[in-house]
């Protein structure tokens, strides 16, 4: 029997099982950024303002987000202040139902700006510490007077009843800073911190000698962050994202490809993950083109490692298969050179060992970073 | 069990939660900052009278009123509900804490 000239839309039986539904989306509204972070996440071909979704795009999205069955948008950058049209944004998130998180670097956000952000009706805001101490904060992201204006921000945003989550991204040159990141978000009436080791990819993979702790500041963190963890609990709530790099298992990475998130860049581009489009000829789908719901049930690159399916034999017949997802995709592809391997920060994969000796000899380098940079400084404010 | 919050005083949800039906998935869900919560059946009854006016002690009655359960096992199960919410910093109360659970 040949269902070949059968149209698609009469086949009774999908050609694939309805994928989960999503619970979260992270919109980079813009890679505009004030700070020059050198473990940025942002691709290192940094979208320029003018290929930037208009406003109506945006709220198009946002509208299909919901449907969709998102429940929180991370509303993220670059800076997303840097968007004048962000409160419109927060607003129509709320009339459709999402809940909205900004994730900003508070550089350039005034007194007036939260307000106004605050009456736009945001849920939480995210407040990202390069260092605990000015000298840190304004060495990593390049930017004299840094720290200062964070600080404002965070007594602005609890001043305004907002619930605040303290970003820190952790690296050599200031881990051992941890404990007084922990000390700084209570000081500021955070109510949960996130303590995330650097990823390698983007700026950070250029930044990867500079930024690689060494193995005894790995576990020396894990006992710190466990000791505060059970000293605070109630009070605040510690989420810290753990190097694989050194570990035995990999981080279920987005906990599975395709399964609870996607990410929206400046440009329109929809990823499964922020670091996706470091995997060569996977085909994105943009939503200029495709509704949201179509590019998570249809596109090729939401389905290429979605499930277990496109999996190696060693993770096919691992019983971790769905609780790891045969960990990071990206890199697999950064390490092994295949997308479609098991990540090599399982102690299971054939290039465990390659991957802790780079990261050690990496760890051994020395601290002079490329900074991130944007070209045409254009800030919006 | 001991009673931590006293009748009188009102619960609201604080900022940055948010209880709303998920039609996708056809559910509640309490949406707080990175968190997605799944309020069982009697919690979503419970929650959604948390909206800043009314009093714990009206609460009990309400749902006293509208189920076939005695009042002080729902007196109860309301307590605990919220204290431990009021602990996760879900909730305001407007009145400080009576007494202390033996927990
Ligand atoms: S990581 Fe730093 S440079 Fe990158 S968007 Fe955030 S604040 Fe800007
Ligand atoms: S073999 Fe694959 S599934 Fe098993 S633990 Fe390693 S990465 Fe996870």
């Amino acid at each position: 029997m040949s269902l070949i000239d059968e149209p698609r839309h009469q086949l009774e039986v999908p050609a694939r099982p309805a994928p989960p539904i999503p619970y979260g989306m992270l919109a980079e509204l813009t890679h505009r950024c004030p700070l020059q972070c050198p473990y940025c996440s942002n691709p290192v071909e940094l979208d320029r303002r003018n290929v930037e979704l208009d406003t109506e795009t945006w709220l198009r999205v946002f509208s299909e987000a919901a449907k969709l069955g998102v429940l929180q948008v991370h509303l993220s950058g670059g800076e997303p202040t840097a968007r004048r049209d962000l409160e419109q944004m927060i607003r129509h998130c709320v009339e459709v139902g999402l809940y909205t998180n900004l994730i900003t670097a508070g550089v350039g956000v005034t007194t007036e700006r939260l307000q106004s952000i605050s009456d736009a009706g945001i849920d939480h805001v995210q407040l990202s510490f390069q260092g605990a101490t000015a000298d840190m904060t304004d060495k990593v992201s390049n930017f004299r007077g840094a720290h200062e204006r964070k600080l404002a921000v965070a007594h602005e945003v609890r001043r305004l009843g907002l619930p605040l989550t303290i970003n820190s991204v952790v690296h050599r040159a200031n881990i051992h800073q941890i404990p007084d990141f922990i000390e700084l978000a209570l000081s500021l009436g955070a109510k949960r911190i996130e303590i995330a080791h650097s990823q390698y990819y983007g700026w950070a993979l250029r930044n990867r000698g500079a930024l690689m702790p060494t193995r005894d500041q790995v576990f020396w963190a894990l006992d710190v962050v466990e000791e505060a963890r059970t000293r605070l609990k109630g009070i605040l709530t510690i989420d810290a994202v753990v190097p694989d790099y050194y570990a035995k298992y990999p981080k279920p990475c987005m906990n599975g490809w395709g399964r609870q998130s996607l990410n929206v860049t400046p440009s329109g581009k929809v990823l499964p993950c922020h670091a996706a489009e470091t995997i060569p000829n996977l085909d994105f789908w943009n939503v200029r083109d495709h509704s949201l719901s179509d590019v998570w049930v249809n596109s090729p690159a939401f389905n290429a490692f979605r499930g277990t399916d496109w999996m190696p034999p060693l993770c096919k017949s691992c019983d971790r298969k769905e609780i790891d997802w045969g960990g990071c995709r990206c890199q697999a592809m950064a390490i092994a050179g295949d997308a479609a391997a098991t990540d090599p920060a399982c102690h299971l994969s054939p290039l465990h060992a390659d991957l802790l000796a780079l990261a050690e000899a990496d760890a051994d380098g020395s601290e002079v970073y490329d900074y991130r940079r944007y070209f045409q400084p254009d800030r919006a404010g | 069990m001991t009673a931590t919050l006293a009748a009188n005083s009102v619960p609201r949800l604080a900022r940055g939660v948010r209880l709303r039906h998920d039609e996708a998935r056809g559910q509640w869900v309490l949406l707080a900052p990175e968190r997605v919560l799944n309020p069982d059946p009697v919690a979503v009854e419970i929650l959604k009278k948390v909206d800043g006016a009314r009093s714990i002690g009206l609460i009990v009655d309400e749902l006293a009123a509208a189920f076939t359960v005695e009042r002080q096992t729902i007196a109860t199960d309301v307590d605990a509900f919220l204290a431990g919410l009021a602990e996760k910093g879900l909730i305001e109360v407007t009145s400080p804490l009576v007494g202390d659970a033996a927990s």
